[in-house]
């Protein structure tokens, strides 16, 4: 079985591109070139060349000794936290808005909800001198004010999205609302692996750098490419369609996803959509969504603002239909708990997205010889408020 | 011959009216259809409501989250409907986005809407290469139409084949816009208007967005059928209340 994209744009029965006409030009104009502009040989080289030296790529592969000793099995980290910008989502906004730049693009929009998409993509916006719009939900955007300061200082232009939840979901429909009327000049660089193809497979394939280096890096730790598990939060899925890329048909690997439960799969302020969400179409394509049973998308609830979208990125629904990936639910207690106790055994801050990855270590049980990649998708400054609020420190 | 290609073929330029259904009153739909035929408009455009509405200006959207906390459902719209057709005879269309169609099913949805008696459907965010490939037969088994968009992006290539897949008409989104964003038509839609009619396609062209009085309406009819109005039918809803229909229609009549 195939877990990539077809041609046709869908992975099993999920993906498409359910957009309203106004959108073709632009989505159909990227569907055609994406795969020949990151085939260029100029495009490859910039790409490579600004993950080394700007975003400080590779990320390093870290045995986690202390968190290893305490669970009985052998832990790596991913850090993707040590990149610029402090997070996996600058991989993307680079390749992204350097295909911007091949389509002629002069304006670059961007949703986002706790704020590290919009930085990473104010930050290659600043880079390349290009204008920058990033909507964001007018709740998110009261409780995220370092990262609106950093766009803000960035050159961006925040647009609060005023309608329905005022969160993510709103801030993506207020993206696709501006790329409705501004078809020509305008690129709308999505930051998660969902979306109209071909975006779930264009991010999925920026992202997939995270697993192409885990292969190396883990050949020369261990003599060995694939490891027995890879682990990674999922929201959307970007830094979990990265870290699963690479490994996707090595059946050998087992592929963990973890999603946020919020206060309980089943208490009604959660974000577990493969447990709760039934196929239908969000942001142009179709997957697993929260939805009510007469077909309005329904509000999502998690701690961590990364993870708190209705819906989960086209590949990862398949992977979860057909059983390729295990997903986890874990909630806001699991996590933060989780994310803590990594403080204090390895001296690293995780965003509360990544700490849900790592409340996996008390979900399952792994076997002392066990291999056990955890990409540790991003750092936790941005958290600090909710870790301090929660933690009453 | 379905109702909506009936009133296509009769000469006068077509004043279609959107609103949403469920607003501002859960039961006020069938009175403001009624009123809107008593009151001379062709062809009514009943609006699903949806939660997140991409297409939509802020208007819209108002109106649609409006009527979802009135109550309003799928299967509320099609209980509200289900006499419909004792009392009009005018043209309906059901606009809405796929979702809430996929999830009540959509040979049980087109069933329904053959049923009530509507004729023809707009799902903006339902591709026009998934409907030919996927819904085409369901549709046409039930009679009912589905009415494409172009807009002034769309290449001619493109639009002749909406227009081969097409009957009833081809719904023209007036500019690069949501819905309600626009005041007053310029050059640049004109030559639009004009690219558009010397294509001599095989439907008709109805305009819509951007349409909120009569200038705008004349503008737009000159080169098409007829023309859409939503955004502003639904202000003047909101600050009338459904009992003043009439004035709203005789302003642009």
């Amino acid at each position: 079985m195939s877990y990539n994209v077809d041609e046709k744009g869908y992975y099993g029965q999920f993906g498409g591109a359910y957009i309203p006409e106004m959108l073709y030009p632009n989505v159909e104009e990227l569907r055609q070139q994406y795969l020949k502009i990151m085939a260029e040989p100029d495009f490859k080289a910039e790409f490579d060349q600004l993950l080394k030296d700007y975003v400080g790529r590779p990320s390093p592969l870290y045995f986690a000794k202390r968190l290893s000793e305490k669970y009985n099995t052998k832990i790596y980290l991913k850090r993707e936290d040590l990149n610029h910008t402090g997070a996996h989502k600058i991989n993307n906004t680079i390749g992204q808005i350097l295909v911007a730049k091949k389509l002629g693009k002069k304006r670059i929009i961007a949703e986002t909800g706790a704020g590290q998409h919009g930085v990473a993509t104010a930050t290659v916006c600043a880079l390349m001198g290009l204008e920058c719009i990033v909507y964001m939900g007018e709740i998110d955007i009261a409780r995220q004010a370092p990262n609106v300061a950093r766009m803000k200082m960035l050159g961006a232009t925040v647009r609060a999205a005023l309608s329905g939840s005022r969160t993510l979901k709103d801030a993506t429909n207020e993206a696709i609302r501006d790329w409705i009327n501004n078809p020509v000049d305008t690129h709308y660089i999505i930051g998660s692996a969902i979306g109209p193809h071909p975006y779930p497979d264009m991010v999925t394939r920026f992202q997939s750098v995270i697993s192409e280096e885990i292969k190396w890096q883990l050949k020369e730790k261990e003599g060995r490419e694939n490891p027995d598990y890879v682990v990674a939060c999922i929201g959307g899925g970007s830094n979990a369609a990265g870290t699963f890329y690479h490994f996707l048909h090595e059946p050998e690997v087992g592929i963990i996803a973890v999603e946020a439960a919020g206060k309980g799969v089943n208490s009604g302020h959660s974000a577990a959509t493969s447990k709760l969400g039934k196929v239908g179409i969000i942001h142009g394509c179709k997957t697993l969504l929260m939805q009510t049973p007469d077909g309005q998308i329904t509000e999502p609830y998690s701690i961590s603002a990364g993870l708190d979208y209705p819906g989960v990125g086209p590949m990862h629904a398949h992977l979860a239909e057909t059983g390729r990936a295990e997903f986890f639910s874990v909630t806001d207690d699991e996590a933060m708990t989780a994310g803590l106790e990594l403080c204090k055994l390895e001296g690293i801050i995780p965003a509360i997205e990544s700490s849900h990855a790592l409340a996996v270590l008390n979900e399952k049980k792994f076997k002392p010889e066990d291999v056990v990649v955890i990409c540790l998708s991003g750092r936790g400054d941005k958290d600090l408020n909710n870790y301090i609020e929660y933690f009453k420190i | 011959m379905n109702r909506i290609e009936q009133k296509l073929q009769e000469d006068k330029k077509i004043l279609s009216i959107y609103f949403s259904a469920g607003y501002p009153n859960l039961n006020d739909t069938v009175q403001i259809i009624q009123d809107l035929e008593k009151n001379g408009v062709d062809l009514i455009e009943i609006g699903l409501p949806f939660s997140d509405p991409l297409a939509d200006g802020p208007t819209i959207q108002a109106s649609s989250t409006a009527a979802l906390h009135n109550g309003m459902t799928t299967q509320i719209l099609f209980d509200q409907l289900k006499d419909i057709r004792k009392t009009v005879a005018i043209p309906l269309i059901i606009m809405g986005y796929f979702n809430p169609m996929l999830q009540y099913g959509v040979e049980a949805f087109c069933q329904k809407c053959a049923e009530i008696g509507i004729d023809g459907l707009i799902i903006p965010d339902l591709p026009v290469n998934v409907y030919a490939d996927e819904y085409k037969a369901t549709f046409d088994k039930y009679g009912l139409i589905n009415i494409f968009l172009i807009t002034p992006q769309t290449s001619d290539e493109r639009i002749r084949f909406i227009d081969s897949v097409s009957s009833g008409f081809i719904y023209m989104v007036s500019s690069a816009s949501v819905t309600g964003s626009q005041s007053g038509f310029g050059s640049t839609q004109e030559n639009y208007f004009k690219r558009i009619a010397d294509l001599n396609l095989k439907n008709p062209q109805i305009v819509g967005f951007g349409i909120n009085n009569v200038e705008t309406f004349n503008q737009a009819t000159q080169y098409a059928k007829g023309a859409i109005i939503g955004s502003a039918f639904i202000t003047h809803l909101k600050e009338n209340g459904s009992g003043k229909i009439a004035d709203f229609v005789k302003a642009i009549r």
